[in-house]
């Protein structure tokens, strides 16, 4: 008995338990890597970013090489891009994502829209961004921030309705059971009583939007092309950090690199941070 | 009165949820459509031969896709092939290996991999990786394979740097955090009796993946790997830096080349209004949205299939 066992051990257990032990490793050696990666992007950026750090990148617009200028007019025009595409897309999300949640059910038109958005929360920005050329940069004569934000809030509506839907399908049964029961009729027990209790998901999933679209490089190419001048005006090209980056990062300039770089830590570190204040959200909700 | 009016709400608000619904089916349709009719010049120009053509001869008005298509083929198909592994093990390190205190912040990190913006990637890519491909990896590569038939063809060429290697490369970071993800919550939606009666009659932790875990989940774990793949598809800032930017085929994966989402990025500025370049883009954009359309609606097929709602 004590014999056969240790014979067991000796060819069959141990030879399967040294196979798992090293795929046990190998995962760990995965996750060291994607780790690493991470790591290795983020330390990039700070070690490169933060050399150009300074007052003037607030203050200054963007100027040719080898005069100074700051990135005021790409940090603006980002924030009112982002902020227009977001308040575009986010009514219009929350309206499809309710639609879904609350009347859809198990319709034929239910299921088409939601999988044409699961499909469009993926699909090529660059191609919105064709689409937004051609629907209105090309027969309005010129490109825009507003084309920019357009473009954008194509992008938000789709994660929008994800987690509208999600959230608004979580909501307990006894909830609206108690608004129809006062007397509500359905548009109210939605509005005032299920979106509230779904605020902090509903919440988090505009910040995963502003968090997507204020990094989106592609989708504004052609349509708000970029502006070297300080503008705010949304019928007139206008600049923004991704943009600045995609111009100036290629360029043999270095002061130019060197803003790329700055430009870059800042997006990053906004991104990255509405990410966890989202998630951060999300957690505290449940 | 109070009756007739909240009626009336209910009609008005039922109409806005159902008019959202039915723009998103719009919006769909304005996309193929927009891009096909911007298209249509060049795709009566060429007719098929448009698909099959390698020549991107702006001069000779002379516009063919197969170049960037191949491109994005490789790219994206090399892509997998670095991320699927990885992204298992980081999806079964999450799963079944991790220490409690671990697996959120870890969880939470490789989440964050998805939330860096493309361009970060392309400038990162071609600042970091380009160089040290270059000085380390491609010579080395180009000079162990010297001579060796095959293998030597397909990693040729002077070491640049860039290439669809180096891109490949790129987009692998990119997807990973995506098809981990997918791999991630359908592990976990494996009922616990199953793994515990294969731990239970002596089944080692891979044993319990391979046998029981993956069998199970292999429809999802298949339509998260395609999620990979249709993101790789359309993916176009960080492409851009790094794969060189040449409208030539090359048979060598260090050769610089280009995908549709990156012709269409720079090409672009230099197509003018009503032109026919532009027009090609446009075509090749359409081409791009059918494409990453089927990937992404067979990868929405398979992961709904298995995972509870």
């Amino acid at each position: 008995m004590n014999m056969a066992r240790s014979e067991m051990r000796g060819t069959l257990s141990r030879r399967r338990q040294r196979r798992s032990r090293m795929v046990k490793a190998l995962c760990w050696l995965a996750t060291g890597i994607a780790l690493a990666f991470l790591a290795l992007i983020l330390f990039t950026l700070l070690w490169l970013g933060a050399a150009g750090l300074g007052a003037t990148v607030f203050t200054t617009s963007t100027r040719p090489p080898g005069s100074g200028g700051g990135l005021a007019n790409a940090i603006v025009g980002s924030l009112i891009q982002t902020a227009v595409g977001t308040a575009i897309g986010t009514p219009i999300g929350l309206l499809v994502g309710t639609f879904l949640a609350e009347y859809a059910g198990r319709s034929a038109l239910g299921s088409a829209v939601r999988f044409v958005s699961d499909v469009l929360l993926s699909a090529p920005s660059i191609l919105i961004g064709l689409f937004v050329y051609a629907i209105l940069v090309a027969p309005f004569g010129g490109f825009s921030g507003i084309a920019g934000a357009v473009a954008l809030a194509v992008i938000v509506i789709p994660i929008v309705v994800r987690t509208t839907e999600d959230m608004l399908r979580l909501i307990p049964v006894a909830l609206r059971e108690a608004a129809v029961a006062l007397g509500a009729p359905k548009w109210k027990s939605i509005v005032f009583v299920c979106y509230p209790a779904a605020r902090q998901g509903i919440a988090t999933g505009i910040l995963l939007a502003v968090a997507r679209v204020a990094g989106e490089t592609a989708p504004l190419l052609f349509t708000s092309l970029g502006n070297l001048n300080w503008s705010t005006s949304l019928t007139k090209p206008m600049a923004s950090l991704p943009l600045v980056i995609y111009q100036y990062a290629g360029s043999a300039f270095d002061d130019w690199v060197q803003l790329a770089w700055v430009a870059a830590l800042l997006i990053t570190l906004g991104v990255l941070a509405i990410n966890l204040l989202a998630r951060a959200a999300l957690s505290s909700g449940q | 009165m109070t009756g007739r009016s909240e009626a009336l709400g209910d009609r008005v608000f039922a109409a806005l949820a159902y008019g959202a619904g039915i723009l998103v089916l719009l919006l769909l349709g304005a996309i193929i459509l927009s891009l096909l009719i911007g298209g249509m010049p060049a795709l009566r120009a060429f007719g098929w031969h448009f698909l099959i053509n390698a020549d991107w001869d702006p001069v000779h008005q002379q516009f063919g896709a197969l170049v960037p298509i191949y491109g994005t083929l490789v790219t994206s198909l090399l892509a997998l092939l670095f991320a699927v592994p990885l992204a298992f093990g980081i999806a079964f390190w999450l799963t079944e290996l991790a220490p409690d205190w671990l697996r959120r912040p870890v969880g939470t990190a490789v989440e964050l991999l998805a939330a860096i913006p493309s361009i970060i990637y392309g400038m990162w890519g071609f600042f970091v990786i380009v160089p040290f491909m270059s000085a380390h990896v491609q010579p080395m590569v180009i000079d162990a394979l010297d001579g060796v038939p095959v293998l030597g063809a397909l990693f040729a060429g002077p070491p640049f740097g860039t290439g669809l290697l180096t891109a490949a490369l790129i987009l692998a970071v990119m997807i990973l955090p995506f098809i981990a993800s997918v791999m991630r919550d359908v592990f976990l939606a494996v009922p616990a009796v199953f793994k515990e009666s294969a731990y239970g009659v002596g089944c080692t932790t891979w044993e319990v993946m391979r046998s029981i875990v993956l069998p199970y989940t292999r429809i999802s774990v298949m339509g998260g790997i395609m999620l990979g793949l249709g993101r790789a598809l359309g993916e176009t800032m960080a492409v851009t830096f790094v794969i060189g930017n040449t409208n030539r085929l090359s048979a060598s994966l260090f050769g610089p080349g280009n995908t549709i989402a990156s012709l269409v990025a720079l090409e672009f500025p230099e197509a003018g209004p009503g032109s026919l370049k532009l027009s090609a883009l446009l075509a090749l954009g359409f081409l791009l949205f059918v494409i990453s359309f089927i990937v992404l609606a067979i990868s929405r097929l398979l992961v709904r299939t298995r995972v509870p709602a």
